[in-house]
């Protein structure tokens, strides 16, 4: 696992080469895509590149909501608390995720099986509360449903 | 695909001519789809469409298609209709008008081809038929065109979305487009552009209302070795959706805008800044970037016009300060994005010490219309201060969502009732919120209020971002705006302290307000009380010296929550009810007397004592001392206790 961020964080730099200092947020933003979380080995390694101290580095990084310095879960929930998903209900949706996972917003479950993020208006405002599970889509989801749920997944993820 | 583009270029952008030859125009009338030999059928696939299962609908018509052994065109297309609609689905045969139908899920596509295909036109799910260019029209089919939905509004920004295929730079030009871009660094002088967009009196369309072509001379007339032009696709506010509908739909118009805004001001990079999640809206436009580099309309002597323009895609690392104009370009430098202090203006000095022009993604998609048609004709349109139209994306407990446009000078009712077409489930209409999370509410009796800058300024309200958010009886306003402040103090950068201390105090005590307090000890009644005092001190000094727009607007939609509703807020805190009943904080619970034996178990589980009784006697809960907290609810074995 390790190895292979390594790797990916290597090819990474080797396309920016000549990158400069308004480049760290485009750089940041290719590792969290393809390595899934920015590590605190690809911190240092930035910074040396860049030229900038490594604190610098790790506090823009927490200024912005994207960034997550854990791997994500082999499931990750997205729930959208725009402002329709709001008033529809999924501030209930997310105490019930965090009830059920015992992990916070961005946190990743200590079995490495889920992680979930918050996340502002994806769009579908006519059918919310919308979550997105790794891609795939559910919408009007209620608080009651989220336990079946994540046992379902749970059956899923240990099957796999 | 090679012979379809010199064939656009020689022929359309580069002709001098505004009429074009009627050989041509017979041939884009082909690439428009107005002269069909068999049948098309347009999926709508923006997110709101994929998320209620578009790529599923596409997967079972082209397997449909495939398995009849049918030969049709398949067009996926951008957002047209309200969003309860997707997905939409267009079916055109030859010579024949449009049909619309609403909510395609991929079991129901079978069924409705084997109709169509036999002309056999069913009623349900059908909107309507759609065409005015000569077609056969359906006889007994009413129009879509003549819906509530689409008959009261006045696309103009959005008259390309939903028609054509976004990924086809050939169906856009076959549409008019980029003629007017090659026309302009042909034959018109920067000056004349920005002068063209002055007289025209086009005003940001981002909130501040600040005109456009004004702020481009100001870029214009700085002296500098490198200008730059930055478009605003930020929208991060949590019910807006305008851009990213607008770059899924008709990313080249966009692409237009932003480059005669760069030759206008004379910038030879354009920077884009789009909201980071939007992955279809990124994908779409780099897609149409590409396409533009490919057609020679971006890179270097565009068309031997010697401007050269190319355009960078930047895409933001999530958070809401970097809308505003100094965060956004601090956020391009790669810094935090935190907003500097006014003036310098950015459109002296902004990104990297130059001149920088930011506009909102609205704005720039009028001009390319503007150029094309004069600045009279958007004159004409729309009230005397504020001319055009103005985009909204409907959202909240309306019947209808989705992204509308109408012309400047409607009524804030017409949309509501009209376009929308009211509340959701027969519910009574609260409230409405403009402006997003920093705006203030609207209501009933304000409702007859035109769509305009000045107009709406009289009301205390403004156009911002362009989310419409209507609000039923069913919702809470104290939990409303406590969400509001909530966002803001989770996005308040950090940088002065009037906001970074106040949206977290007004937090704290509005947290305080949708709960009950957890005991009685150390008066944190009187505390609660105290600090309720102090909310409105604390929304006047946040308003009066914060640094930047967030934290100046951020007590907003409190304060006119508090003028409008005050008697919710009163209710939450002296009789601590909340009459929508969201705020499950407030809630206590009471025991039937019928059911309840007198079998002590709740008593003993309630933490705060609130339950008396008698043994083997129907016991009750002291109202005042209950916390709410369910535990009585969870162990009563006779269902004998029920929330109040």
């Amino acid at each position: 696992m390790e190895r292979e961020n390594q790797d990916v964080v290597n090819e990474i730099f080797a396309r920016h080469r000549q990158a400069r200092k308004e480049n760290l947020i485009p750089i940041l933003q290719e590792i969290q895509k393809e390595a899934g979380y920015i590590s605190e080995d690809s911190i240092v390694r930035l910074g040396n590149l860049l030229g900038i101290s490594t604190t610098k580095i790790y506090g823009l990084a927490t200024f912005y909501d994207q960034f997550r310095f854990l791997p994500s879960g082999r499931i990750h929930f997205r729930i959208c608390h725009g402002t329709t998903c709001f008033m529809n209900g999924s501030g209930s949706l997310i105490s019930a995720l965090r009830e059920e996972l015992g992990v916070e917003p961005g946190q990743t479950t200590r079995d490495g099986r889920f992680s979930y993020e918050i996340v502002t208006c994806m769009g579908s405002c006519s059918n919310g509360p919308v979550i997105e599970v790794n891609g795939e889509y559910h919408t009007g989801v209620s608080n009651d449903q989220i336990p079946a749920m994540i046992k379902r997944l749970k059956h899923i993820v240990d099957n796999d | 695909m090679e012979d379809t583009k010199n064939y656009l270029i020689s022929r359309i952008l580069l002709s001098g001519s505004d009429t074009l030859p009627a050989d041509v125009e017979k041939e884009l009338q082909t690439i428009r789809r107005e002269r069909i030999s068999r049948p098309v059928i347009y999926i709508s696939s923006g997110t709101s469409s994929i998320i209620a299962g578009s790529a599923r609908t596409d997967k079972a018509v082209r397997d449909y298609l495939s398995e009849m052994g049918i030969e049709a065109d398949l067009v996926n297309t951008g957002c047209n209709g309200p969003a309860n609609y997707e997905p939409l689905v267009c079916i055109q045969l030859p010579g024949k008008n449009k049909l619309v139908f609403r909510n395609i899920t991929d079991d129901k596509v079978d069924s409705l081809l084997n109709s169509v295909f036999h002309n056999d036109i069913p009623d349900e799910d059908l909107v309507g038929q759609s065409g005015t260019r000569g077609f056969e029209t359906w006889h007994g089919i009413p129009f879509a065109e003549d819906h509530p939905y689409f008959s009261k509004q006045k696309r103009i920004v959005l008259g390309n979305c939903g028609c054509y295929d976004p990924g086809s730079i050939a169906e856009y030009i076959a549409r008019g487009g980029y003629r007017t871009f090659v026309k302009t660094i042909r034959h018109y002088t920067p000056e004349e552009v920005c002068e063209i967009v002055e007289k025209s009196n086009l005003r940001g369309r981002s909130g501040g209302g600040f005109p456009t072509g004004l702020k481009w001379k100001y870029a214009l007339n700085t002296t500098a070795s490198n200008k730059y032009l930055v478009c605003n696709a930020k929208e991060s506010d949590p019910g807006g959706y305008t851009d990213r509908t607008i770059m899924e739909s008709d990313p080249h118009r966009l692409i237009e805008g932003m480059a005669i805004a760069a030759y206008g001001i004379g910038a030879t990079t354009a920077y884009i800044f789009i909201r980071s999640g939007s992955d279809h809206a990124i994908s779409t436009f780099r897609r149409a970037l590409e396409q533009a580099r490919d057609y020679g309309l971006l890179g270097h002597n565009i068309f031997s016009s010697g401007f050269n323009l190319e355009i960078v895609v930047s895409v933001d690392a999530g958070a809401f300060v970097c809308g505003e104009e100094t965060a956004l370009i601090g956020s391009l430098e790669g810094k935090r994005g935190m907003p500097e202090l006014k003036p310098p203006y950015p459109a002296t000095s902004g990104l990297f010490g130059k001149p920088t022009i930011i506009n909102n993604v609205e704005t720039l998609m009028n001009v390319p219309l503007i150029m094309k048609n004069g600045p009279e004709w958007f004159l004409g349109l729309g009230t005397e201060s504020s001319s055009g139209t103005k985009v909204f994306a409907l959202a909240g407990k309306a019947r209808l969502t989705g992204i509308v446009e109408v012309e400047m000078g409607t009524t804030l009712r017409e949309v509501v009732e009209g376009i929308a077409g009211g509340i959701r489930e027969g519910k009574e209409f609260k409230a409405l919120q403009l402006g997003g999370s920093t705006g203030t509410f609207i209501t009933e009796e304000q409702l007859d209020t035109r769509i305009d800058y000045d107009e709406l300024k009289e009301i205390n309200s403004g156009l911002g971002a362009g989310s419409f958010i209507i609000i039923d009886e069913s919702t809470c306003m104290v939990e409303m705006v406590r969400y509001y402040m909530d966002f803001m103090h989770h996005e308040s950068c950090g940088k002065c302290i009037p906001c970074r201390e106040g949206t977290g105090r007004m937090l704290e005590i509005l947290d305080s307000v949708v709960k009950r307090p957890a005991n009685d000890e150390a008066g944190t009644t009187l505390e609660r009380f105290k600090g309720v005092m102090q909310l409105e001190a604390i929304a006047s000094v946040m308003k009066d010296t914060s640094l930047c727009g967030l934290g100046q607007n951020a007590p907003n939609p409190f304060l006119s929550a508090m003028s409008n509703f005050r008697e919710e807020f009163e209710e939450h805190i002296f009789d601590r009810k909340c009459r929508a009943n969201v705020c499950r904080g407030l809630r206590t619970f009471i025991i039937d007397v019928e059911k309840c034996t007198g079998c002590t178990l709740c008593a003993s589980k309630c933490p705060v004592n609130a339950i008396y009784g008698t043994r083997l006697q129907p016991f009750f809960i002291v109202e005042d001392k209950c916390i709410g907290c369910g535990a009585c609810y969870d162990v009563c074995k006779f269902s004998a206790i029920s929330v109040k």
